[in-house]
């Protein structure tokens, strides 16, 4: 390849055969996403299917066509974040308009196979049984049925045993103690009896026949043995009997708006949520404001070209960043414990108190902000140690000739350069800050809770979390409740994300305008 | 040079050594603490920052041998971590070099060429880019439940699922990568284009040298972020002998077997690679990041 820049005499040939590797490997990948699209329609998995082929048809138009040149670079992450950030949100938001949730966890199908395939004693067709010395089952003669008797139980041909009419003579047959060593064995036992019908194991003394109890009707009803009927009632998701009884389990159907109805207008939910959404958002800002005012003010210092050793100091100072952050919560976690942490026996030692940092609101919003921003400010040491390269440094030497210190250095020359390249990272700092689940998860669960509050809802729940808690946690899975919820929150995050932004581009827009 | 008064700029020199000096002495307590915890005896973290009877036993345990304590009791390793170490490497480095190169190419479609919907696109990554993870995991789920029946190796419980979904975490560093090719003087393209070569050519043969800096920390910076995943990789990795790190580490501090100072010793190993991966960087991390696009 080197050579197509250089010689040009070299190129007909290089790009008559790159072309032809380029068509090879285009119809290479068409053939992969048709082979995945196909394999996902027959799992049964139709969106994903169409969303795959969607995805191969404009790969392939863009890598085949010149015309969409420039779309062939950008492509391949547009598509990444399509398929995994857009496709879930999408996907999490529909199940919000569904009753799925560990009540109405399977499919139809599925329910109703699992009704079909329940058994029942078959009326009348227990028969006692007994274990013969030669390891034969003896079935003794009923009143209007013969005595039976099987082979010997290792005769067993994939668990099957068939059973003939029994000669008059009763054989000796060992006690019940024999049945209960065997039980595994004869358990899984089925015995044909002459007449076809097909005896399994019913308790340690009988053999009985077993039927289905529904058995399927037309428009999908189920009949019962007993008589009743099982309507599937496809509004709520569960086969009712006559006089209206939810039978379990039930399956996804969808429920139009009532998820969002719930949130909307239970006292329960909505007064907390309204309290949640403001710490969230000052809990975001203040995130992202401490860090990166910590993370400027080291880069600023360790730029300095006075100062020494600042290998050492920058390699100690990013610590923070390349310890995994789950490890450093719950360290925290640990050390801030009220009764045996570690900062409060310093505290206790240096100023005699004990701040209670778990069951206090305000303390424990304070400790999730120090260690946010614990974690946080190396981001932006990095980052903004990078854009200060790019400072021109002939304006620093003019403002000393002018007689200027390093405050107004910083406000007048470092700070307009750094900012506006930063702006889009701390919008997204801002949203990452914004829904720091593991960050609650991990250190306060959300805790001291709100009192008064019908649902969990704890005073350092970020909006995030308190779905997490809601839904998937405490009274079994609501999967739905929780898409309902998740959808709100996406709806905020996206409206909060967009007038960020543009109240930043035209901050930025003025900076660069003045400056 | 610059023109700076002598005792002012001492004065300066110290005021600035104490204030970093104090700030990381704050920094670096919990990972005393942690180093402390992980030689003390049993799990229970009560004591002095000098444990009084320094134990090993942690960190045997923590690299996987069986440890017989005074009293001939045999502990043995509750959990495979240097096994979850491995798994949450490999992923993070395989994921990373994605990531790169899917962030790279854009970043410089973005930086350095006009098409239609730019700016679209650009504004519409950044908002989706901010939609939660930890809220979408049921839906990740359902589709490598369903990849996964097609392809194997993209299924739920293969580290190449938790892959593929990583390669979706890019819009930061395409914005960091983008701001860097923007700062590159444009003479540059001018003279590629005169000299006849492609965008593509520019950007492999010019470009993308020139950016080496800024990829090596955005490659490190992607990489702790994919080792710190935890929602994807907790929904995707079931299996205990699947698990990355962070999926693994929540075991040890179940309520009902909270083991603490196994813990500690289970934490300063997996963040030792880590640490150690930045030092290699050090070189890269700290040497100009814009040393100026027009050389020679």
């Amino acid at each position: 390849m080197d050579s197509t820049v250089n010689t040009p005499a070299d190129r007909p040939v290089s790009l008559l055969s790159g072309s032809i590797l380029r068509w090879a490997g285009l119809g290479g990948i068409a053939l992969i996403f048709l082979y995945v699209v196909w394999g996902l329609y027959l799992a049964g998995e139709p969106v994903f299917a169409v969303v795959m082929f969607t995805l191969g048809s404009i790969a392939t138009v863009l890598f085949g066509w010149a015309r969409f040149y420039t779309w062939r670079f950008v492509f391949p992450a547009v598509a990444a974040v399509a398929l995994f950030i857009l496709l879930p949100v999408l996907y999490t938001s529909a199940i919000g308009f569904t009753n799925f949730s560990a009540r109405n966890l399977l499919t139809f199908e599925r329910v109703q196979d699992y009704h079909l395939a329940r058994m029942d004693k078959a009326e009348g067709s227990a028969r006692a049984f007994g274990l013969t010395e030669d390891r034969r089952l003896y079935f003794p003669p009923t009143a209007d049925q013969p005595a039976l008797i099987t082979d010997p139980l290792t005769d067993a041909e994939a668990g099957n045993l068939t059973a003939t009419v029994a000669p008059v003579e009763a054989p000796g047959l060992q006690a019940v103690r024999e049945v209960i060593k065997n039980r595994a064995v004869l358990q899984t036992l089925s015995v044909t009896a002459p007449d076809g019908s097909v005896l399994t194991m019913d308790g340690l003394r009988e053999f009985a026949a077993a039927e289905p109890l529904y058995i399927l009707s037309t428009d999908g009803v189920l009949l019962a043995k007993d008589g009743g009927i099982l309507t599937p009632n496809h509004k709520t998701g569960f086969y009712q009997t006559a006089d209206g009884q939810q039978i379990s389990p039930g399956w996804r159907v969808g429920v139009g708006w009532q998820n969002f109805n719930k949130v909307l207008t239970s006292d329960g939910v909505r007064q907390p949520m309204l309290q949640i959404f403001l710490w969230t958002v000052v809990f975001a800002f203040l995130s992202m404001a401490l860090t990166f005012a910590v993370g400027t003010a080291l880069a600023v210092i360790l730029d300095w070209q006075h100062l020494s050793h600042k290998g050492l100091y920058r390699v100690l100072l990013v610590l923070p960043y390349a310890v995994p952050g789950f490890i450093s919560i719950l360290v925290f976690r640990g050390l801030f414990n009220q009764n045996f942490g570690e900062i409060n026996m310093i505290l206790t030692g240096l100023f005699g108190i004990k701040p209670t940092w778990f069951t206090d609101p305000v303390l424990a919003k304070t400790m999730l902000l120090i260690v946010n921003t614990w974690l946080g400010y190396p981001y932006w040491m990095l980052l903004i140690g990078g854009f200060l390269q790019a400072v021109p440094q002939d304006h620093y030497k003019a403002a000393a000739l002018d007689g200027s210190g390093p405050v107004r250095n910083f406000f007048a020359i470092t700070l307009p350069q750094i900012l506006p390249p930063s702006v889009p990272l701390l919008i997204a700092n801002f949203a990452f800050n914004f829904n720091n689940v593991v960050l609650i998860l991990l250190l306060t669960r959300g805790g001291p809770d709100i009192p008064g509050t019908i649902i969990p809802a704890g005073s350092t729940d970020l909006l995030g979390s308190f779905t997490f808690r809601l839904a998937f946690n405490d009274s079994g899975q609501d999967f739905g409740m929780a898409g309902a919820i998740s959808t709100i929150i996406f709806l905020i995050t996206g409206i909060i994300a967009y007038a960020n932004f543009r109240v930043m581009q035209r901050v930025a827009a003025k900076r660069s305008a003045r400056g | 040079m610059m023109v700076e008064d002598k005792t002012t700029l001492r004065w300066r020199k110290i005021a600035a050594h104490g204030f970093i000096i104090a700030f990381i002495a704050l920094i670096m307590f919990p990972f005393l603490m942690v180093l402390s915890i992980s030689f003390r005896e049993g799990n229970f973290s009560t004591g002095n920052l000098l444990p009084e009877r320094p134990t090993l036993e942690h960190w045997a345990l923590a690299l996987g041998f069986d440890y017989t304590r005074a009293d001939g009791t045999v502990m043995t390793p509750p959990y495979p971590v240097l096994l979850w170490l491995w798994n949450s490497i490999k992923i993070g480095l395989i994921a990373s070099a994605g990531v790169l190169l899917l962030s790279t190419t854009s970043a410089y479609a973005f930086a350095r060429m006009k098409f239609a919907g730019k700016s679209t696109v650009l504004d519409a990554l950044l908002i989706i880019q901010m939609f939660p993870a930890a809220l979408t995991v049921i839906a990740i789920y359902a589709i490598f439940d369903a990849l996964g029946q097609v392809v194997p190796w993209m299924g739920v419980d293969h580290h190449g699922a938790v892959i593929i979904a990583y390669l979706s975490a890019i819009t930061l560093h395409i914005w960091t990568i983008k701001g860097y090719f923007e700062s590159i003087d444009p003479a540059l393209d001018k003279a590629a284009q005169i000299d006849g070569a492609t965008p593509w050519q520019a950007f492999r043969y010019i470009f993308l040298p020139l950016a080496l800096p800024i990829l090596a920390i955005v490659f490190v910076l992607s990489f702790i972020f994919l080792v710190n995943e935890y929602p994807v990789a907790s929904v995707l990795l079931r299996d205990t002998d699947q698990m990355t790190l962070a999926v693994g580490a929540r075991q040890y501090l179940y309520p009902q077997k909270y083991l603490w100072g196994d813990f500690a010793a289970a934490a300063i190993l997996s963040g030792l690679p880590i640490t150690v991966l930045f030092l290699i960087c050090q070189r890269f991390l700290i040497s100009g990041l814009s040393d100026g696009g027009v050389k020679g």
